[in-house]
């Protein structure tokens, strides 16, 4: 058996010789061939995750486009050229401008909800408690779950007067609304909005917690040797340190809110009498429902811009910063 | 083994050469009986097609009903559709025809249009021309839990509105809910106002509705009020706006198989749906009962008039002539006897309406024959565009959000983009 502890730095001797010779290389060899050798090694790497772009992204978002540009039914050639005719049908349905307001209201109160609640939940598991393992595991469990599988479940417990929720709400003596949860026009966004709570807030935790383990305990040694509370240290240190992961998450919550379909397909279809429709369930039910695929494809246009446009500020408003630092 | 040889065969057919051109000696026929028995009984009279057509081979494609509709949307946006196919017929179809998708079989197939009860055929024609063999075609009424009824004391069905309105009551004193709807789907909601409107408008103005797509007539909004009224007694289950169709136990059609409600409005689908949402396959069983909808006082529409729909076999424009023949063949006497005794739908043709055996579905089937003229669902009658704009302002008139001129103006000026 050979000393490792000889081995090891012949190893380390001949991995520099080597860099060494590829960096003199690189400085004295043929610099327009290696450079062209580089461009073939990135387009080589990049051309698949670019071709699947090209024809899962980009063509559908230009022949969305196009189809906006036309009445159209789904069959026959395109012929019915109207302009932007159904971009103002679209911008006129009060349908449309409800399902805006919808997704605006769930990416705010995401944010003025889940936020607190996911950074309270994530700074208190991240003491040391007992079962703090499987408070985690609880609480990250419903984001693990399909979005269909969730929102069947809770379309079950939503039920009126049969449903596990309504059942325990009258056992204790409390008035449950006439047409349930759901069923009940006012009261219908605001339960989509706990279900998303309750999916999501999972992933606002573990974020958090990923976050919080990226802040040195120097740090923390250092406030208490000070004499400062636990609170004192969240809020000085913890949080702010978080604030990166914190812009992350709200990226990702406002990028899935404008998004939303999923769940309030299954949990109310849109409905009741439009008050929870999206602008995904908006385009779905014009398209695949009643085949205006040119109003379908103009919201869908909208849809996206308004997405991009949202997310691009974000980028440059609050996210630059981020991107700086590490620069 | 056989049916994916099938899918096979069908996937190579439109791949190489554009499908219905191909070959005259091959057709192809999509359908949606895709259980025991009518899945076997397709295939036999395919087989007993091709001998009696020496050298005519049939490839059969039998489908769950979703799958073929997604995989017709999809033939109807290539332009490569199957020989054989079902049409659901109304604006639908117009649209086909429109785009010269379809084969008129006016003329190829008169001795089989003959024998359809001209207001059966009446969806599947536009100006005059017959685009599609109906084969079986329904009625919609209320079912309902006859064990329900006695326990509330109701000896018979109600006939009238008023009569249905203290049949409701009597139930909920009873301690039972009466309807069930499924309204978050928004067409069960629908049909309540597409009966309404049979009831409060003549044939002639329904008719010309469907042509001229104006609903200016004042019976149009009072039928918006026909419904309120019904709205004013609460008759539907709790939650009833975001209640689905025909999903699962808590749908409209779960509640009445389970005995949680004492009616529901609906095709003559229902008692097969609701036997696949019981435990035991039964449904209602011997407790299903039906009656048609009830007459309007002072509406100008025929109270024997009923609302209806079903499905009819096209052939595809360009299609080989043994694809009519095939046609013919399913609507003859012999296969519409056959398609009764496996109970795979009403059939239209005569001959075969002794074979229906269910009692509900014959009393049904009576009723439909009775009728004067059966009025296609509204929403499939104008098109996809118009009856989901109507659907969606019934929906919410039954929310209390829109009022009767509202769903007149919002499907107005749906129909008004389409002109």
């Amino acid at each position: 058996m050979t000393s490792p502890v000889t081995a090891a730095p012949e190893a380390t001797e001949t991995g520099a010789a080597v860099t060494r010779r590829a960096a003199a290389r690189r400085v004295t060899g043929r610099p327009v061939g290696g450079k062209r050798r580089q461009r073939l090694e990135i387009l080589l790497f990049v051309t698949p995750a670019l071709a699947l772009m090209a024809v899962f992204v980009v063509y559908p978002v230009f022949s969305a486009a196009r189809m906006s540009l036309y009445r159209w039914k789904g069959f026959g050639p395109m012929v019915d050229f109207i302009g932007l005719d159904n971009y103002a049908r679209v911008l006129g349905d009060d349908v449309f401008r409800d399902a805006v307001a919808h997704n605006f209201i769930i990416v705010f109160a995401s944010i003025l909800v889940q936020l607190p609640l996911g950074l309270a939940l994530a700074l208190l598991l991240n003491r040391r408690l007992r079962g703090r393992g499987l408070l985690r595991t609880i609480i990250f469990v419903p984001y693990v779950l399909a979005e269909v599988i969730a929102g069947v479940v809770w379309f079950q417990l939503l039920q009126p007067r049969t449903g596990l929720l309504e059942t325990m709400i009258s056992a204790v003596g409390l008035p449950v609304p006439e047409q349930g949860f759901l069923g009940t026009p006012e009261l219908a966004l605001p339960t989509v909005f706990v279900v998303l709570t309750w999916k999501y807030l999972g992933l606002a935790v573990l974020l958090f917690l990923a976050g919080l383990q990226g802040v040195p305990d120097e740090l923390y040694e250092a406030a208490q040797l000070d004499g400062a509370s636990w609170w004192q240290i969240q809020r000085s240190i913890a949080i702010p340190l978080l604030a990166p992961t914190i812009r992350t998450w709200c990226f990702l919550s406002m990028i899935g809110s404008l998004q939303l379909f999923d769940m309030v397909w299954i949990l109310t279809g849109g409905g009741p009498a439009n008050a929870t429709t999206t602008m995904a369930t908006y385009l779905i039910s014009q398209g695949s429902q009643r085949s205006n695929y040119g109003i379908a494809g103009a919201a869908s246009v909208l849809l996206f811009v308004i997405g991009f446009v949202m997310a691009l500020a974000y980028q440059l408003l609050v996210l630059r910063r981020d991107t700086k630092a590490e620069g | 083994m056989c049916s994916s040889a099938v899918l096979l065969g069908v996937a190579a057919c439109g791949g190489d050469d554009g499908g219905s051109e191909a070959d005259g000696n091959t057709i192809t026929w999509w359908h949606n009986s895709n259980n025991e028995p009518g899945r076997g009984y397709y295939e036999q009279v395919a087989a007993d097609f091709e001998d009696a057509n020496p050298g005519v081979e049939v490839e059969v494609v039998a489908m769950a009903h979703e799958d073929m509709v997604d995989r017709l949307e999809a033939a109807f946006q290539s332009g490569d559709l199957p020989d054989v196919y079902m049409e659901r017929g109304g604006g639908e179809l117009a649209d086909h025809v429109e785009a010269g998708l379809v084969r008129d079989l006016t003329e190829d197939a008169s001795e089989e249009i003959g024998k359809i009860e001209p207001g059966t055929l009446a969806g599947w024609q536009v100006e005059d021309q017959t685009y599609a063999l109906p084969f079986s075609v329904g009625v919609v009424g209320f079912w309902y839990n006859t064990e329900l009824f006695e326990q509330a004391g109701i000896t018979t069905p109600p006939t009238t509105m008023e009569e249905l309105y203290s049949t409701v009551e009597t139930l909920k004193g009873a301690g039972i809910t009466p309807i069930s709807v499924g309204a978050g789907d928004k067409w069960p909601a629908a049909h309540y106002w597409y009966y309404t409107a049979l009831r409060a408008c003549s044939e002639d103005v329904l008719t010309d509705a469907v042509t001229s797509l104006d609903f200016s007539d004042p019976c149009f909004v009072q039928a918006g009020e026909e419904l309120q009224a019904l709205l004013e007694t609460e008759p539907f289950n709790p939650g009833f706006l975001t209640t689905p169709a025909q999903e699962g136990a808590t749908s409209a059609s779960g509640l009445l198989a389970t005995g949680q409600v004492a009616m529901e409005l609906a095709g003559h689908w229902e008692p097969g749906v609701m036997q696949g949402l019981t435990e035991d396959g039964q449904g209602l069983g011997e407790r299903t009962g039906w009656f048609p909808f009830p007459a309007i006082e002072g509406g100008e529409g025929d109270p024997e008039a009923q609302l209806g729909g079903g499905d009819a076999w096209a052939v595809a424009e360009g299609a080989p002539d043994a694809a009519v023949d095939l046609v013919k063949y399913l609507l003859s006497d012999e296969v519409q006897t056959g398609f009764a005794e496996n109970d795979m739908g009403l059939p239209t043709n005569p001959a075969a309406i002794g074979s229906v055996s269910d009692p509900a579905l014959a009393q049904l089937l009576e009723v439909r024959d009775a009728s004067p003229f059966i009025q296609l669902y509204f929403d499939t009658a104008f098109g996809a565009s118009v009856g989901g704009a109507m659907n969606d302002a019934i929906a919410l008139l039954l929310a209390g959000q829109a009022s009767p001129q509202d769903v007149v103006d919002d499907t107005q000026e749906a129909a008004d983009q389409e002109k």
